[in-house]
């Protein structure tokens, strides 16, 4: 019996509108990705609560790349032979700039600073218990 | 900051163990480059009365180092002993515990140790599952490698400053011309634009050529008060001005390895980003500033973040470091020679010995002894650095 499952848990949402969960400090408002809990970072705020927040789906290309080569272990690869894939750094409207894979079927020619991009999840990998999924930026077109 | 009229110390001796590939413990690199600088500095190391280790925590390989650890080494001589663990800032941080000491008037003279035996290809993280370690999940959640982070960089450099992947094939060919003299320098041989161009693609744009190595290497630098320096005639008349190493400011909105996200924005950003206020900040300690350097030694982890450096440094406004290379002005016999040694392009990287080889560089440029590649007349000279989890540094050193 295998299931489709987060590779982590907590740090998106599935379905239609899938979401990044970060967390916004109850004092001072400011959202933090991936979640956090304890202190606020802000150094200018005591706050010690946070409530998840739903991150915006949509941003801009702050800046790309891809991954010619295998990375090392623990990146656990999608396939046998190895399929390069291209990574993004998006920025949100909350003013966090969140990496991501970029999507299955796009490679850095899809792709320029500037550009809007939508989150999707997608299979990052198999294993024994079944898909493993993660948060990947796709080029908006 | 403080009272103190100079808060100079003196640089009495440098000295490394060649940058290689050589399989070795790092203890024993580390004992060849303290002898050496011991030697450069002609004091015995009976006379060293403090010891600073450049301590690296990368795990599962032997990477281990403290301040002790060379000691014993050394043959225990009841010197004080400090460790410092900064990432690629490592050397300067140690290199700022003794200064913090001499200026104190805790200790007259100190040995600051770094060494380094690497791994093969990427550095990965340990083994074993942790969840909670952002050096781990950015492997396991997006396969994110150092070179990637690089990567992101240079792009950027091409689509704000119409950067071409001919101009950074060229920090390449440049920074090998600087350190075919370098007896310390692993890689020595010149490298044409083809070559870079040529060679496979890591993550785009960034060529394997662009990337610098991982590589074993020890550096030693020796410090003392200006009276101790005076009074034994030690030193060529070299001294540290600044040593930066500052943390980033909130929100630090530039995404730095290992994260997978930057801070938010939102509530308005730094003055500076973390690299700039790194340099920014050595330059209002030694009361001087860019237009004073005559070297500068930075940290080329690929060829593209050279460039950036040069900006991050003010030697030249943002964007218009393409400009300075192109117009040779950053090759020795240039305006503002960077690399001089050849640069991590020449050298891979020995992380806590690094920011200590940058020093070293600089104090045999001042003094003049920078054999084969010499920057005339070298007055002051700049580093700068950055590594993970917050650490920077830069030293400013004058004669």
């Amino acid at each position: 019996m295998t299931a489709t499952t987060p590779a982590i848990e907590g740090w998106f949402t599935t379905g239609e509108a899938p979401a990044l969960i970060g967390s916004r400090c109850t004092t001072c408002s400011t959202v933090f990705f991936p979640r956090t809990e304890g202190f606020c970072r802000n150094p200018a705020c005591h706050g010690e609560e946070f409530s998840d927040t739903e991150l915006s789906r949509r941003g801009r290309v702050w800046s790309y790349t891809d991954a010619q080569y295998q990375p090392p272990a623990p990146y656990i690869p999608a396939g046998d032979p190895y399929v390069p894939f291209a990574l993004a750094a998006v920025e949100l409207p909350e003013g966090i700039v969140v990496l991501g894979q970029v999507a299955d079927g796009f490679t850095v020619n899809d792709i320029k600073v500037g550009d809007e991009m939508e989150l999707v999840v997608e299979t990052l990998f198999v294993d024994e218990t079944g898909e493993r999924t993660i948060w990947r930026w796709r080029p908006v077109r | 900051m403080s009272g103190l009229q100079n808060r100079d110390v003196a640089v009495a001796g440098v000295g490394m163990h060649p940058w290689g590939k050589w399989g070795k413990n790092f203890v024993s690199y580390g004992v060849v480059a303290a002898r050496a600088a011991l030697a450069d500095a002609g004091i015995a190391w009976t006379d060293i009365d403090l010891i600073v280790g450049g301590e690296t925590v990368r795990n599962g390989y032997g990477g281990y180092v403290a301040g002790a650890t060379f000691a014993q080494a050394l043959g225990w001589n009841g010197a004080r002993v400090a460790t410092s663990y900064a990432a690629c800032a490592t050397g300067a941080q140690a290199l700022d515990t003794a200064r913090a000491r001499i200026l104190a008037g805790m200790s007259e003279v100190a040995l600051v140790v770094g060494a380094d035996t690497t791994p093969k290809g990427f550095l990965a993280p340990n083994a074993g599952e942790r969840w909670d370690d952002p050096d781990w999940l950015r492997f396991r959640l997006l396969g994110m490698t150092n070179p990637a982070y690089f990567a992101l960089y240079a792009r950027r450099r091409m689509d704000l400053y119409g950067a071409t992947q001919a101009d950074f094939a060229q920090v390449k060919v440049k920074n090998a011309k600087h350190g075919l003299a370098n007896p310390n320098a692993r890689y020595r041989k010149e490298v044409a634009a083809e070559d870079v161009l040529n060679s496979a693609i890591v993550a785009d744009p960034l060529h394997l050529f662009d990337i610098c190595a991982t590589s074993d290497g020890a550096a030693a630098v020796i410090l003392c008060s200006p009276a101790y320096a005076e009074k034994h005639g030690l030193g060529g008349g070299v001294r540290i001005k600044a040593i930066s190493t500052v943390t980033p400011t909130f929100p630090n909105t530039v995404i730095d390895m290992p994260l997978m996200s930057t801070e938010s924005s939102a509530g308005g950003v730094p003055e500076q980003t973390f690299k700039e206020s790194i340099g920014a900040a050595a330059y209002e300690e030694a009361g001087i500033g860019p237009e004073d350097v005559d070297v500068a030694e930075v940290y080329d982890l690929s060829t593209a973040l050279e460039l950036d450096w040069i900006e991050d440094l003010a030697l030249c406004k943002p964007g218009e470091a393409e400009q300075l290379l192109r117009n040779g002005d950053t090759t020795i016999g240039g305006r503002i020679p960077v690399n001089p040694s050849g640069g991590l392009a020449c050298f891979g990287e020995a992380v806590p010995a690094q920011a200590l080889a940058q020093v070293c560089e600089l104090t045999w440029q001042l003094r003049g002894q920078a054999e084969g590649r010499q920057v005339d007349g070298a007055r002051v000279g700049i580093t700068a650095n950055q590594g993970l989890f917050g650490h920077g540094s830069s030293v400013i050193l004058a004669r």
